[in-house]
C-alpha cells in the first residue's frame, strides 16, 4: 500500500527540482503522444519549447508575444494569489478585466479626438477604478449578505460579457466603422494607445506593470504586515482572529487588489495588443491567471515564471499546429500534461511516499 | 489462581517510536488495576492491544490462562472484554437505548432493551432513562451510557480510559461507586488514568508506565501520590512554590457581562462578574464546553462587548479588538494551540509575531522586523525551555507541551497587566505542566493578574488565590481557594444534572 505521509516542513529540493522534472516529464510523456500521432516528438516539441524563442524564422515574430500573453496573465495572477493565500476566492477576475477594459476604453473614446498625454492615464486609472467596482460586490455581498464570493463572482462575469456586447455593438461602437461591431481602434489613436515600450520586445505598459506587481506583491508577502495577516487569515482563520486581523477588512481589501489588477490588465489590453472594444476582446485571461496562480504556488516569482512558461506553450502551440498540423486538441492535452505533472510533483514538496506492507490479519 | 488476564513482553513499534517495550503484568479477577503514566507513555497502544484494536510486534497475553490475541474489537467483546473510550460514540439524535442497540451484536426488542438497561443501572446506581435524546445528556451522563453498554455484555474486564476527565467531583463518586461495586462482583477492571488521588482512592494495583516501559508495579493506598509521580515521571517534582502577599488594586472588572452564543453550539454567557487584583491568582473550573472558549473570547477581544462590561484599570475596553487589549496590557492564551493560539503551518518566529508585534514593536510602518521578531521567538524558546532546533520550525512540529511553553511563554514575556489562559497545561507533560505553572505564579508575583480557566480541578486549587465555577455560562461567586475541599468545589461546578445517585 502507498501511503502519504505529510513532511513536518515542505521540502526546498522538491520545491525546487519539481517544475525542472515536470517539464522534462512532459517532454517524455508529449512525445510519446506526438509519435502516436504519427509526429516527430523530437520537432514538435522542438517547436513547442524552443522554435518561439530562438528558431531564426519565427522568433521575430512570437519572441515579443510572449511577454505580450505574458503580461496579463501575471498581472492578473498576482493580484488573485494575495486573495487565494487569504483563503478569498475570487474566480470573477475574467468579469473584473472585462469590466476594466470598458471603463477604460469609454475614458479614452470620450475625449476621442483629443492627442492629451493625460488620457491614457486617465484611462489606467478608469480601468483599475472599474475593476475594483467590479470586485466589490461580490466582496461586500460577503461581508454584508455572507454570500459566497465564488459563486457571485464567477456568475457576475457573464453579467460583464453582456456588458461588453452592448458596448461592442451599440454605446461604445465605432461611429465610422460601416456598422461593424467594435469600438474605434485605440492602439492607433494617440493618446490612447498602450504602445510597444522598446521595439521588438512586446514590453507594453502593462507588461511593465505585471513585473511591478510581482516586485510589489514579494515585497508585501515577505516584508509587510499585511501580507503576514494574509498568510495567517488563509492558514488559521482562527488564530488571525486571535491575532487582531479583522476578517471583513480583508475581504475588501483582497478583491479590491485582485479587481484593481484584473481592471488594469483589461485596460492594457484593450488599448494594445487587443487595440479595440469588440465582442471577444476578452481571450479568458482571466480565468487561465487562475491556474497561473497556483501553478506558480501562489508566490510572486513562481507566478512570474508561471505566466511565461504558459504563455510559451500557448505560442509555442500555435506554432506546431502551423507548422507540423499537429491537431488543436493534442496540443491542449499536452499543456494539460505539464500541469499534470507540475502540480502531482507538487505533492511530493510537502508530502513523502512510503510503501507500507500491509500486515496479514 | 490463575490471573484474569496474563500479559508477556508486549512489545509495538510505531516509526520512530517505541509505544511500548516489553511490557508484562497480571490483572487478577476483581481487581481494580491502574494503568498510570505520562501522556505519551504508551497506556492508550497498551490497552489497543488488549482490547484487539492495535497488533503487538512481540509478546503474548493470555485470558483466563488460554492464549488471547483478538484481531478485531469483536473477538475481544466476544471473550468479555469492553472498553469504555474518552471520546464517546455517541448519535446525539436518537435515544439512550437506540444508542446501546446500535452497538450491539443483536440487539433485542427495544421494549425488553430498555428494561434490562433499567434494570442495569439500577442495580449499579448510574441513573439514566432509557428513552432520554443522547443530546440532552451532560458528559456524565453520556458516560454512562457507554458503561451500561459494556455492562449489557457482562464483561469480565472492563477498560476504562481517562474515564474522570470530564466529570465532576460528584459524578466521579458516582463513578467509583459503580466500578468498586463491579469490582466486588468479580469483574476485573483496567483503569487508565493520570489522575494520583483517584487512583489512591479506587484501585487495588497500579502498574506504571514511562516511555513505553514498565518502571514499576505498585500497591496505591501504601504509596504516596509524590512517589508514585516520581516512578511516573523518573524524576522529583517541584511543587509550585509561592509567597504569601496581599493583593494589590483591582486590573480587571467584569460586570453584568451577558452574550449571546454565537452557534447551536456555543454556550451563552449570563451575567458574568468578577475582578482580579494585582498580584492574584483566579481560577475558573468547570466540565468542558461550560463557557470557558466563550469566557476567553470576550476577554481576548475576539467576541466585543458593552464598552463598559470589561474595565481594565478603570477604563472600558469591551468593545476593542484584540490588539488594542494588547497594547492595554491585557493578554489571553487561548486553550486551542494548533489554529488558535497559533498557526500549524507557520514558523514559531512568525507566530511569534502573532501577539507579540505592539508590546515587542516588532513592526516598523507597516514594514515587519524580521530580525527581531526571530530574536523575540529565540527569547521565548530560551526561557520557557521550549524543546525545538530552532525559531525556524513550523509549529505543528512541536509536540504539545511544548507548543503550550512557547503560547504561555509568549505572553508572560510581553510582560501583562492581566494574562487569561485557557487550560494551560491540557495535553503536557508534568514536569512542563510544574514549569508552566511555576511561571503563572512567578508572573502574579511580579504583580499582574492572572486568570486560569481550567478542567484540572487540582491545578486551580493548587495554584489559586480564589476560584469560581464556570456551569452553564453562569458563574459562581468566587471564594477563597485555601481550605476549598473537592465537596465544595463539585457544588460549585454545579453538577446539577442528575449527580445523586438512583435510589432504590
Amino acid at each position: 500500500m502507498i501511503v502519504l505521509e505529510k513532511r513536518a516542513e515542505p521540502s526546498r529540493a522538491w520545491g525546487a527540482g519539481g517544475p525542472i522534472l515536470a517539464v522534462v516529464l512532459t517532454m517524455l510523456a508529449g512525445g510519446v503522444m506526438f509519435a502516436a500521432l504519427g509526429i516527430d516528438p523530437v520537432e514538435a516539441i522542438r517547436i513547442i519549447f524552443w522554435d518561439p524563442l530562438f528558431s531564426e524564422r519565427f522568433a521575430g515574430y512570437s519572441r515579443p508575444q510572449l511577454l505580450v500573453k505574458a503580461g496579463p496573465l501575471i498581472l492578473i495572477a498576482i493580484g488573485l494569489s494575495m486573495g487565494f493565500r487569504a483563503g478569498i476566492w475570487n474566480i470573477g477576475a475574467e468579469g473584473q478585466y472585462i469590466v476594466g477594459a470598458i471603463c477604460g476604453a469609454a475614458f479614452g473614446l470620450a475625449f476621442y479626438p483629443s492627442e492629451n498625454p493625460l488620457i491614457f492615464p486617465g484611462m489606467v486609472i478608469a480601468g483599475v477604478a472599474g475593476g475594483v467596482a467590479w470586485a466589490m460586490i461580490p466582496a461586500l455581498l460577503k461581508v454584508y449578505a455572507r454570500t459566497n464570493e465564488i459563486l457571485v463572482s464567477l456568475l457576475l462575469v457573464y453579467v460583464a460579457e453582456a456588458m461588453l456586447a452592448s458596448a461592442a455593438t451599440g454605446w461604445l461602437r465605432n461611429p465610422e466603422g460601416s456598422g461593424f461591431p467594435g469600438s474605434r481602434n485605440l492602439a492607433r489613436h494617440p493618446g490612447t494607445d498602450n504602445p510597444e515600450l522598446f521595439a521588438g520586445t512586446g514590453m507594453h505598459w502593462g507588461v511593465l506593470a505585471a513585473f511591478v506587481a510581482v516586485i510589489v506583491a514579494y515585497v508585501i508577502m515577505t516584508r509587510h504586515l499585511l501580507g503576514y495577516q494574509i498568510r495567517l487569515a488563509g492558514q488559521a482563520p482562527r488564530a488571525a482572529r486571535f491575532g487582531g486581523v479583522n476578517p471583513a477588512r480583508l475581504v475588501i481589501l483582497c478583491m479590491g487588489i485582485s479587481g484593481a489588477l484584473a481592471g488594469a490588465a483589461g485596460v492594457f489590453e484593450v488599448s494594445g495588443p487587443a487595440a479595440r472594444i469588440s465582442i471577444d476582446f476578452n481571450v479568458g485571461y482571466g480565468f487561465t491567471a487562475i491556474i497561473v496562480a497556483f501553478l506558480g504556488r501562489l508566490n510572486p516569482i513562481g507566478i512570474l515564471l508561471a505566466g511565461l512558461l504558459m504563455a510559451l506553450t500557448f505560442i509555442g502551440g500555435e506554432l506546431a499546429q502551423l507548422m507540423l498540423g499537429v491537431p488543436a486538441p493534442a496540443i491542449q492535452a499536452f499543456q494539460g500534461m505539464l500541469l499534470f505533472f507540475l502540480l502531482a510533483l507538487d505533492v511530493l514538496a510537502n508530502y513523502r511516499v512510503r510503501i507500507k506492507r500491509k500486515v496479514a490479519a | 489462581m490463575t490471573a484474569l488476564l496474563d500479559i508477556e513482553g508486549l512489545t509495538k513499534a510505531y516509526p520512530g517510536v517505541v509505544a511500548n517495550q516489553d511490557v508484562s503484568f497480571r490483572v487478577q479477577p476483581g481487581e481494580v488495576h491502574a494503568l498510570l503514566g505520562e501522556n505519551g507513555a504508551g497506556k492508550s497502544t497498551l490497552v489497543k492491544m488488549i482490547y484487539g484494536l492495535v497488533k503487538p510486534d512481540r509478546g503474548t497475553m493470555r485470558l483466563n490462562g488460554a492464549p488471547y490475541a483478538p484481531a478485531e474489537p469483536r473477538a475481544a467483546r466476544a471473550l468479555g472484554v469492553a472498553m469504555v473510550f474518552q471520546h464517546f460514540s455517541l448519535f446525539e439524535a436518537l435515544n439512550v437505548a437506540e444508542n446501546i442497540a446500535l452497538g450491539m451484536e443483536n440487539p433485542p426488542r427495544a421494549r425488553d432493551l430498555a428494561a434490562r438497561i433499567a434494570a442495569v443501572s439500577e442495580t449499579y446506581g448510574l441513573p439514566l432513562d432509557p428513552f432520554r435524546m443522547m443530546g440532552e445528556l451532560s458528559a456524565g451522563e453520556r458516560q454512562r451510557v457507554e458503561i451500561i453498554r459494556c455492562l449489557l455484555q457482562d464483561p469480565k474486564l472492563l477498560i476504562m480510559d481517562e474515564p474522570t476527565s470530564v466529570l465532576t467531583p460528584q459524578e466521579v463518586e458516582i463513578l467509583f461507586h459503580t466500578l468498586r461495586k463491579l469490582a466486588a462482583e468479580g469483574t476485573a477492571i483496567l483503569y487508565i488514568s493520570h489522575k494520583l488521588e483517584e487512583i489512591r482512592a479506587l484501585c487495588d494495583t497500579a502498574t506504571i508506565l514511562r516511555l513505553g516501559q514498565k518502571v514499576a508495579t505498585c500497591t496505591p493506598r501504601e504509596v504516596s501520590a509524590a512517589h508514585m509521580a516520581e516512578l511516573m515521571v523518573g524524576k522529583s517534582l517541584s511543587v509550585p512554590a509561592r509567597e504569601d502577599h496581599t493583593p494589590g488594586a483591582v486590573l480587571l472588572a467584569v460586570s453584568g457581562l451577558s452574550v449571546a452564543a454565537a452557534t447551536p453550539f456555543g454556550t451563552t454567557l449570563r451575567d458574568l462578574s468578577f475582578e482580579v487584583r494585582a498580584g492574584e491568582v483566579l481560577g475558573i473550573g468547570g466540565v468542558a464546553g461550560n463557557g470557558q472558549d466563550e469566557v476567553l473570547a470576550v476577554l481576548s477581544g475576539e467576541t466585543p462587548t458593552d464598552p463598559g462590561a470589561i474595565m481594565l484599570q478603570g477604563a472600558p475596553v469591551g468593545a476593542l479588538g484584540p490588539n488594542a487589549r494588547r497594547g492595554l496590557g491585557l493578554l489571553c492564551a487561548p486553550e486551542e494551540r494548533l489554529g488558535h493560539a497559533a498557526a500549524p503551518d507557520m514558523s514559531l518566529t512568525e507566530n511569534a509575531l502573532l501577539t507579540g508585534r505592539l508590546r515587542q514593536g516588532l513592526e516598523t510602518g507597516g514594514f515587519v522586523d524580521w530580525a527581531k521578531t526571530r530574536g523575540f521567538a529565540q527569547d521565548i524558546i530560551a526561557r520557557f525551555d521550549v524543546r525545538t532546533p530552532g525559531p525556524w520550525v513550523a509549529a505543528r512540529a512541536l509536540s504539545g507541551g511544548n507548543l503550550q511553553k512557547f503560547v504561555i511563554g509568549r505572553e508572560i514575556l510581553q510582560d501583562p497587566k492581566v494574562l487569561v489562559v485557557n487550560q494551560p497545561t491540557w495535553g503536557v507533560d508534568a514536569s512542563a505542566a510544574a514549569a508552566i505553572r511555576q511561571a503563572l505564579l512567578d508572573l502574579a508575583q511580579g504583580g499582574a493578574a492572572v486568570i486560569v480557566i481550567s478542567q484540572d480541578l487540582d491545578e486551580l486549587l493548587e495554584i489559586s488565590d480564589r476560584f469560581c465555577a464556570l456551569n452553564d455560562g453562569r458563574l459562581s461567586a468566587p471564594r477563597p481557594a485555601r481550605g476549598l475541599g473537592m465537596e465544595d468545589v463539585g457544588l460549585m461546578l454545579g453538577g446539577a444534572h442528575g449527580m445523586h445517585e438512583a435510589r432504590v
